[in-house]
């Protein structure tokens, strides 16, 4: 034993080899650590990123190289009332979807914050519509607003009878539309729910106890006490949750196309449309890159909007 | 400890101090009220999708389109015909088997990045280490409905269009930022001082971190790897765009463009589809619940 470590002791006190020096030494290793990370981002993203930008500014379609056109289709987008619909849809499905997300998610985050027998088996029930993949759930969805089987239409004419006719939800624009929101709302809830409960539960107990003493309702509790607490993650989970929501594609592919005539078009799936089935890369392109805009405003809103009272708190902001 | 002492603050003790004749108003029933009828709602709608996912999938077609005579609710004769149909007479397990794959692939190569780029950023601290996080998380903000068009140009022009590769070397666009910066914030929860006394006793870099940086953070190597396999499983966009032949898509893609044919739609098969799709994934979530929990919140409150 004793043996066997004095031998140890002596292998460390000699010089290590060059390529065990060269490795240890400090720049290469940074170079080296960073290579696949940043090589991968940039390959992969980051090079597609300028390209998509270059693309829109082409006349690119599949099988054939493009050349530099300028504006013009943005110019050809200006003028097309599909292209619109779609601004408008994307606009007003991600406003809709996120205020139903959050409002229902911090009403179960509250619950669920509650003294609750199984609690961890109830979070665990939460988060599942967010695991599984969202393609199916969506064909779940597709399958309950199925025009003549549509199980909610069963419920609402033959077992409540509060409706005569079956809803025809998918086959023209407002149902479909609300429906769309309603699934989105669906897979939304369970993120933002286990997010901002993590939020809830670094919440100092003794704030409350303070505010019980000097009689606060259990209203001005939650508006004085919670809501400031639970902005900072409020704010980054909103931020997530609007960009991700706004790029949606997987939803309304799944369950409407874009149809009835192209009332529910995102702008992803109206890119995607144009881009890749109809060939006209640079169109989608120009689609795709017309979202940046209201990505950064979106962000920069959430961002300063909300998380400005981090830094009034004295939280270190990392 | 949290749960307790807000329970008390809602609890009798508060409203009998607050104003006594409220507590003629049962408090039992106050809280049945207000916190089970409303979870009750909660659980019942979120787990509805997949209750009549799973009937649909066991039903005999003679039910499946006939409410009058069957409760829609309740399957009279179950049935495998579906999963039958699905698993013999479609490519659905080839289809399993290349999601499988990429699914695999891609995390591999994602953690091999993240690992190594979180730790370069966390403990080598180079100059400028904040200003790579932060761009690397800025990436997790680019969303893939952005860059799926003239990565599809790419994938063709490299020749990886239509096959597995395209999706094992892209799916890392989303999945490194996110893996790399959860492993940020489990190797700043290592103290730095067995770091040191490795480096005094004459480790190298690369020793400690295979030593006992990548040990003590198993935890988080876990949550990263759990979480980007199940966002691999579930990527759709990409998959959609750069896979063309039958054979070779992933398992949400084929079943949207390869079982939904013609003007009937093969409900039971769909649903089949659907539920052994979501199976491994919600398999995997039964075993990893807390991981995944802590690397949800781990990451958005980094």
């Amino acid at each position: 034993m004793s043996v066997t470590a004095s031998a140890a002791w002596k292998n460390v006190r000699q010089e290590p080899g060059w390529l065990t020096r060269f490795f240890d030494w400090k720049p290469f290793l940074v170079f080296i650590c960073m290579l696949p990370a940043v090589g991968l981002l940039l390959v992969f993203l980051t090079y597609p990123l300028g390209l998509g930008i270059w693309l829109a500014f082409t006349d690119t379609m599949i099988g054939r190289g493009g050349e530099w056109v300028g504006l013009e289709n943005f110019l050809y987008l200006w003028e097309d009332p599909v292209f619109w619909t779609a601004v408008f849809y994307s606009v007003f499905y991600t406003a809709v979807a996120t205020v139903g997300k959050f409002a229902l998610g911090l009403w179960l985050a509250l619950l669920l914050n509650e003294h609750l027998p199984f609690k961890s088996l109830l979070r665990a029930i939460v988060l599942l519509p967010w695991i599984t993949p969202t393609v199916l759930s969506a064909i779940a969805f597709w399958w309950i607003y199925d025009p003549q089987f549509s199980i909610v239409s069963y419920i609402l004419v033959d077992v409540l009878h509060l409706r005569d006719t079956y809803i025809d939800f998918l086959g023209s624009t407002w149902p479909a539309r609300w429906s769309l929101i309603a699934a989105n709302v669906w897979r939304g809830i369970p993120f933002v729910a286990i997010c901002l409960l993590a939020g809830l539960q670094t919440i100092s107990p003794s704030l409350y106890e303070a505010a019980l003493l000097d009689g606060a309702t259990p209203w001005q509790r939650f508006t004085q006490i919670t809501v400031p607490l639970l902005m900072p993650i409020l704010a980054i989970v909103m931020t997530f949750s609007i960009i991700f929501t706004f790029t949606d594609f997987q939803l309304v592919y799944a369950i409407t196309r874009g149809g009835p005539v192209n009332s529910t078009h995102l702008m992803a799936t109206l890119a995607f449309q144009r881009g890749i089935p109809g060939g006209q890369l640079a169109e989608g392109a120009a689609i795709a890159v017309s979202m940046i805009p209201f990505l950064i405003f979106a962000t920069l809103f959430t961002y300063f909007g909300m998380a400005r009272r981090k830094w009034q708190q004295g939280e270190g902001n990392d | 400890m949290t749960e307790a002492s807000t329970a008390t603050a809602d609890g009798p003790e508060a409203r009998a101090a607050l104003a006594p004749e409220v507590m003629t108003w049962d408090s039992r029933a106050r809280r049945v009220v207000t916190l089970y009828v409303p979870l009750a709602c909660f659980v019942l709608i979120l787990l509805f999708p997949f209750y009549w996912m799973a009937v649909t999938a066991f039903k005999p077609n003679a039910e499946l389109y006939d409410y009058k005579t069957y409760n829609p609710f309740w399957i009279a004769s179950p049935t495998l015909d579906h999963i039958r149909h699905l698993l013999f007479n479609t490519s659905y397990p080839r289809w399993l088997w290349t999601t499988m794959l990429v699914a695999i692939a891609s995390t591999a190569l994602s953690l091999f990045a993240s690992v190594l780029a979180a730790y370069a950023i966390q403990r080598l601290r180079f100059r400028g280490s904040q200003y790579v996080g932060l761009a690397i998380y800025l990436a997790y903000l680019v969303p893939p409905s952005i860059l799926f068009i003239p990565l599809a140009t790419m994938v063709f022009r490299l020749g990886l269009f239509d096959t597995p590769f395209a999706l094992i070397l892209t799916y890392p666009t989303f999945l490194v930022p996110f893996c790399t910066w959860l492993l940020i914030g489990y190797f700043k929860s290592i103290p730095y001082e067995l770091e040191e006394c490795a480096l005094i006793d004459g480790a190298t870099r690369l020793q400690i971190l295979r030593q006992i940086t990548l040990p003590l953070a198993v935890p988080g190597l876990i949550s990263a790897g759990i979480f980007s396999f199940t966002l691999s499983w579930n990527e759709f966009i990409y998959a959609l765009a750069f896979i063309q032949s039958s054979e070779s898509k992933t398992v949400p893609v084929a079943i949207l463009t390869e079982l939904v044919s013609g003007d009937v739609y093969q409900w039971g098969a769909l649903m089949a589809g659907s539920l052994l799709g979501s199976l491994p994934v919600a398999i995997f979530y039964s075993f990893f619940v807390d991981y995944y929990v802590s690397s949800l919140t781990g990451a958005v409150k980094e």
